[in-house]
């Protein structure tokens, strides 16, 4: 036992590698954490999403508030649950506890409501983020931090007449999303040529993959493949390959695989909603609204994007997206 | 069965008339290894999560037990009749569905297209039975495939009628409230907000125990499970049993369809994957065997309380929710442990 143990780390010094890996990741993460630069009391502050497990863009979310929550002096919770249900539930046990702010995402608006609605009424300060800028206002919400699915949607359209394509996919990888839809209804709004809706399966890649070949199998004339999620946009290019088709691959969202695909050219642009800020801002001006009761946006949804990215703006970003804070 | 020479003493009495002490009894029940395992499981989370006893804390576990609690008291049922349903969870929200998009498209009173659903639901149970019955082929099968077709139906019809993935809202529509204050109301019992759903599955819970208990139905049911043919050869109606319990699951399933239909007025058409695995869980930590003829309805309750605790514990505990299933998945293994231990004990003990 010991000698395999010793024959391990034996082969772990051996075979140091002077690239990536998780040194590299602590050289460019020294920015996150800190110490607390306020002295309010220490308040606690709950996250609940529609997240499922082990998501790249809620990591973000998540790595954002945590900053915000280390600067404020803020104890943060998370939970998440991608059954409408289920996520409420969640809700609800964070009100039991009596947490002094609450950030909610409504993905699924109506199943939220009457938690939201008793939050309100128990005298926590709610703020949405990501999805349900049209329903925050009516539901209490202080605010809404996101951006805004349909113009999102529609500033990919306008993108993708700006390349002259002809035919465009829209692969929705998350059923019952209406944010989802939301985006792919903005592309159809400003896009001139056709658009198609394609679901697949989010947690099964290699299925993802299949579904995308066999759609570009069967239409030749597809000329634009966007994705809704920055981890599909390299199984897309994939899947062009794979087919033969020579489409473009654009996305939604960003993360560290999109950045050094978008710089290699394999990808054309993509969409940022900077979850990042999204997470910073919401556990911030929880902080703002307790101790000064200050709030942003004015009754409308404050917007952190879209803001398209294309091959320039990538080199800028990549040192970002891989330390996994856009 | 045995030979003569073999035959136990004239004067040692019957061994099925001897009287057994109350504790011997209690120790081979099937739920008590999950009562062992919900008391621990309490006590942990009371210490680790300071919010978690106070009243309206519980309330929010017992309200989340008893959305699958309601499911695993049918599919408890069914496994002790030998037999597993696959398709629980989607056929909840195809429930949902059909009386939603019912009341909407017919414009019709809510308490119509809940009788609809009705129908349409007890419909796919008696498919599964009827199926399954007629064919012989493996219930794991024909349930996979009627829990696929099920989740191709919701979204497909979904999508064709209402133009999206979620229903429209039947909020404001006449019997909306008369119905939700049957599947989906609240009430308040000493200052704590408790779901009407809480009642729901307590009273099937002892609707349940007692069929199994005391009627000769519930003596089908263990026959069934225990081994078919002999059943059949004492002259247990095997096919209707069974056709009857895939219905009874397709009820429960209607009654978690309304509430979740009633709660938030419309309908995911994409929700439900996944469950069918919950309700089953919390019936085998109840201590129903894989194999069936063996198990208890309370036990069901005990493993879906088990379930409620350890997921929204984790939240009062403040941890990392990313380490839920690896949670669940080790007390699934525990509890199914505690279980074959207490019974070996128990029927070494006999």
């Amino acid at each position: 036992m010991s000698a395999v143990l010793a024959a391990v780390l034996g082969a772990t010094l051996a075979g140091c590698s002077a690239t990536g890996g998780k040194r590299a990741e602590e050289r460019a993460a020294k920015a996150a954490q800190g110490r607390a630069a306020v002295d309010t009391p220490r308040w606690t502050f709950a996250m609940v999403t529609h997240s499922g497990d082990g998501d790249t863009f809620w990591d973000i979310v998540q790595s954002g508030a945590k900053q915000a929550a280390a600067k404020d002096n803020i104890k943060f919770l998370y939970a998440h649950d991608v059954e409408g249900n289920k996520q409420a539930q969640n809700v609800q046990a964070m009100i039991d506890q009596k947490v002094d702010g609450l950030i909610v995402t409504l993905a699924k608006p109506d199943a939220m409501k009457d938690v939201v609605e008793k939050a309100r009424k128990a005298g926590i300060p709610v703020i949405t983020v990501n999805s349900g800028s049209d329903k925050s206002k009516e539901f209490g919400a202080l605010t809404h931090i996101g951006q805004d699915e349909v113009i999102a949607g529609e500033a990919v359209g306008e993108q993708l007449n700006e390349r002259g394509k002809k035919k465009a996919v829209c692969v929705l990888h998350e059923q019952g999303n209406v944010g989802h839809e939301q985006r792919c209804d903005g592309v159809k709004k400003s896009f001139k040529g056709e658009v198609q809706n394609l679901y697949v399966e989010g947690t099964n890649m290699p299925n993802v993959q299949s579904s995308i070949e066999a759609k570009l199998q069967s239409d030749k004339d597809i000329d634009a493949v966007v994705t809704l999620g920055a981890p599909f946009a390299p199984t897309a290019v994939k899947a062009a390959e794979q087919a033969g088709s020579k489409a473009e691959v654009d996305t939604f969202d960003l993360n560290a695989k999109v950045a050094e695909a978008l710089q290699a050219g394999k990808l054309g642009f993509a969409v940022d909603q900077d979850p990042y800020l999204q997470g910073y801002e919401a556990v911030d001006l929880l902080w703002l609204y307790r101790y000064n009761r200050d709030m942003l946006g004015g009754g409308r949804p404050v917007l952190t994007g879209p803001q398209i990215v294309t091959k320039d703006d990538a080199k800028t970003l990549a040192e970002y997206t891989k330390r996994g804070t856009r | 069965m045995s030979a003569p020479a073999t035959a136990p003493v004239q004067d040692a009495p019957d061994e099925r008339l001897v009287h057994r002490s109350y504790l011997r009894r209690l120790l081979g029940r099937p739920e008590l290894g999950a009562v062992v395992g919900a008391a621990a499981v309490f006590v942990f989370f009371s210490f680790v999560a300071d919010s978690f006893l106070q009243a309206s804390s519980l309330s929010t576990v017992l309200y989340a037990s008893s959305t699958i609690g309601i499911m695993a008291v049918p599919v408890a049922l069914l496994m002790i009749g030998g037999e597993f349903d696959l398709s629980a969870g989607v056929m909840v929200t195809t429930s949902a569905l059909v009386s939603s998009m019912f009341s909407y498209q017919m414009t019709a009173n809510v308490w119509v297209g809940v009788g609809v659903s009705l129908l349409a639901t007890l419909a796919v149970g008696f498919f599964n039975g009827f199926v399954f019955t007629r064919t012989k082929l493996p219930s794991f099968i024909i349930t996979l495939a009627t829990f696929l077709m099920l989740t191709g139906l919701n979204l497909g019809f979904t999508k064709l009628i209402s133009g999206t993935v979620s229903t429209k809202t039947i909020g404001d529509m006449e019997g909306f409230e008369s119905a939700r204050a049957v599947f989906a109301s609240h009430f308040t019992i000493g200052g704590v907000d408790v779901q009407v759903t809480i009642l729901w599955w307590l009273g099937l819970v002892a609707l349940a125990t007692w069929v199994l208990l005391r009627t000769r139905v519930g003596n089908w049911i263990f026959a069934v499970g225990g081994g078919a043919d002999a059943a059949r050869a004492v002259g247990v109606p095997v096919r209707r049993t069974k056709i009857g319990l895939y219905m009874a699951v397709a009820f429960c399933a209607w009654i978690s369809g309304q509430h979740l239909l009633m709660s938030y007025d419309v309908v995911q058409s994409g929700e439900g994957v996944g469950n069918e695995l919950l309700y089953i869980i919390a019936a085998v930590i109840g201590g129903c065997l894989m194999t069936g003829g063996y198990g208890s309805a309370i036990g069901s309750a005990v493993g879906a309380f088990i379930f409620g605790m350890a997921s929204k514990g984790i939240v009062y505990a403040q941890w990392n929710p990313d380490w839920f299933k690896f949670f669940l998945g080790a007390m699934l293994l525990l509890a199914t442990l505690l279980n074959a231990w207490v019974r070996k004990r128990a029927e070494a003990s006999k």
